[in-house]
């Protein structure tokens, strides 16, 4: 028996709707069940799990270094912020220093991800509201961050290129010339894409005032990330617990005070902002180095230690055979992904697979808000609000 | 050892409810307090509403099956102090016959979905919770996924 809704005595006239799984706004297979009023929602459910895969009972069978894999496809926008929030839980774990160009790279990639992710939000949100060509323009410059991906990992999406103590591979030559040719071409797109909507008479009617939450309800709610920016809190993981050397770098936690779809439009647009910043501060400081951390029991040996000491071979068969074997204990780990706060909470047993590896993942969590954001508005704005929290279905069901 | 005491969360939290304390962990600098399953939701009021904790944001909550030891179940809670960027982990023991624990929707809305989590891959009852039905997997999905004794391909 699917999820429904029973009407109340006395409200019989009310229409109960089922929107999804396959709708083209619920970006993915999320399941709306509405109790309208007319046009107006009364009351939203919501029902998931449609793309359950049981990542997590998957986690507690493969060794550390073969779940870095499975991380990537929670959150499919996102695969190399999710690589650095499970790296970071067992480096965590490990006790383990990274090579500051190790973690230079990361940062320059995790911010490219954002600014990609960023742009299927707003190339999605556009879209889902009316503005056709916005979707083309966003997909166009999303382009151009996955060559850089598939330049430094081989992928254009599914990258897994980061390891637990670095990176895999040290990238390729003129890859930092490519990031430079992005950086510089950028800024002007994203000026375009705002003479297209910020000030933009229809754009601002379906977005100012809609799905309007205060931030106490944004906390209590469990909202985290850009949506809770917009209502007012400026809380960011990477100020508030820096990882990856984000507190060497120079960037501002842009936050609105209004709570509503536009604050979170706007809110977004100012984050690519920074991100670029940091992309280019990332660029300029890029340290030399190893990028991958000297530490013989946990990380594969250089390819040419392995061919010509007995110890590295060892090394080398043992952590590909067995894989390695963290200290007993327990983390929890969070990083700003670009849709909020994920965490990544690891029971180790001393094995080397993981007890237990539970994500906390930011898009089921504002998730929560969207029945809180929708009831009271007009059946076209659930679209807008939608689009506004940006979830991947691929997190939320995991 | 020094060092833990004096740490303020600890110190409130020992003040307010000395007996409900089981256990004190320090690893890798994160604090976690193992309570009394009883108290569960009185400290989490405590936690959230204390001047200067305001454990406002429950950032995580999840469980540990620990079969076949006794008790079987761990229910594990991350909190986090937007104001005060702290974190702190309490966590509590739920016997494996029967498994059920106070639901802490009252105290955090956000822990509807949480809890209905835990709920559907670890079959740990919430008590108090308004609206305890599966999430992730279908109603009439047989057995917790998550259970250590629920084999990685299923039963066949």
């Amino acid at each position: 028996m699917p999820l429904t809704i029973e009407k109340m005595p006395g409200q019989e006239d009310r229409v109960i709707l089922s929107m999804g799984p396959q709708h083209p706004a619920t970006h993915g297979v999320l399941r709306l069940v509405l109790e309208l009023e007319g046009e107006t929602v009364r009351r939203a459910l919501f029902d998931i799990g449609y793309l359950h895969t049981g990542f997590e009972k998957s986690f507690e069978a493969k060794t550390y270094t073969q779940c870095l894999t499975l991380t990537d496809r929670m959150d499919y926008l996102a695969p190399l912020s999710n690589n650095l929030g499970f790296c970071l839980a067992v480096e965590k774990l490990l006790d383990l220093e990274v090579p500051p160009r190790a973690q230079w790279i990361r940062v320059l990639l995790t911010e490219l991800t954002r600014l990609q992710s960023h742009l299927v939000w707003l190339g999605s949100h556009a879209i889902d509201l009316g503005a056709m060509s916005m979707f083309l323009y966003c997909f166009r410059e999303r382009e151009d961050i996955l060559h850089i991906f598939e330049m430094v990992s081989g992928q254009r999406m599914m990258t897994s290129y980061f390891r637990v103590g670095g990176v895999a591979l040290e990238p390729p030559l003129g890859w930092l010339k490519r990031v430079d040719a992005f950086l510089r071409r950028f800024p002007e797109r994203l000026e375009e894409y705002e003479t297209l909507l910020t000030k933009n008479p229809i754009w601002r009617r379906r977005t100012v005032g809609i799905g309007k939450i205060s931030a106490a309800d944004g906390i209590a709610w469990g909202l985290s990330g850009p949506p809770l920016r917009a209502s007012g809190v400026k809380w960011d993981v990477r100020k508030s617990d820096p990882y990856s050397s984000y507190d060497k770098f120079d960037f501002n936690i842009p936050t609105r005070p209004e709570g509503d779809v536009y604050a979170r439009y706007l809110v977004r647009l100012d984050e690519m902002r920074e991100s670029l910043k940091i992309v280019r501060q990332a660029l300029e400081g890029m340290p030399e180095g190893r990028t991958i951390a000297k530490a013989p029991h946990t990380v594969l040996p250089d390819r040419e230690a392995m061919k010509t000491s007995i110890e590295a071979l060892i090394y080398h068969f043992k952590i590909v055979t067995e894989g390695f074997h963290p200290p007993v204990g327990e983390v929890y780990r969070t990083i700003e992904s670009p849709r909020g706060e994920l965490g990544f909470y690891i029971v180790s047993d001393g094995s080397p697979r993981p007890f237990r590896c539970h994500v906390r993942a930011p898009s089921f969590a504002n998730l929560q808000a969207l029945p809180k954001m929708i009831e009271g508005h007009l059946i076209a704005d659930v679209v807008a609000c939608i689009g506004s929290i940006d979830f991947i279905l691929g997190e939320v069901d995991r | 050892m020094t060092n833990l005491e004096a740490n303020p969360v600890l110190q409130k939290l020992r003040g307010f409810a000395p007996e409900a304390i089981q256990d004190i962990q320090n690893f890798r600098g994160e604090l976690t307090i193992s309570i009394v399953a009883r108290d569960l939701r009185r400290i989490c009021e405590f936690l959230r509403e204390a001047p200067g904790l305001s454990f406002r944001f429950l950032s995580d909550l999840t469980a540990v099956d620990h079969y076949p030891n006794e008790p079987r179940f761990e229910m594990v809670y991350h909190l986090f102090s937007i104001e005060n960027s702290s974190r702190l982990s309490l966590k509590t023991q739920v016997g494996g016959t029967d498994p059920k624990v106070d639901s802490l929707v009252p105290v955090w809305p956000s822990a509807n979905a949480f809890e209905r989590e835990v709920f559907d891959l670890f079959g740990i009852r919430f008590e108090g919770h308004p609206d305890l039905r599966r999430i992730l997997l279908p109603e009439d999905w047989e057995g917790h996924p998550l259970r250590k004794d629920y084999p990685t391909e299923g039963f066949r």
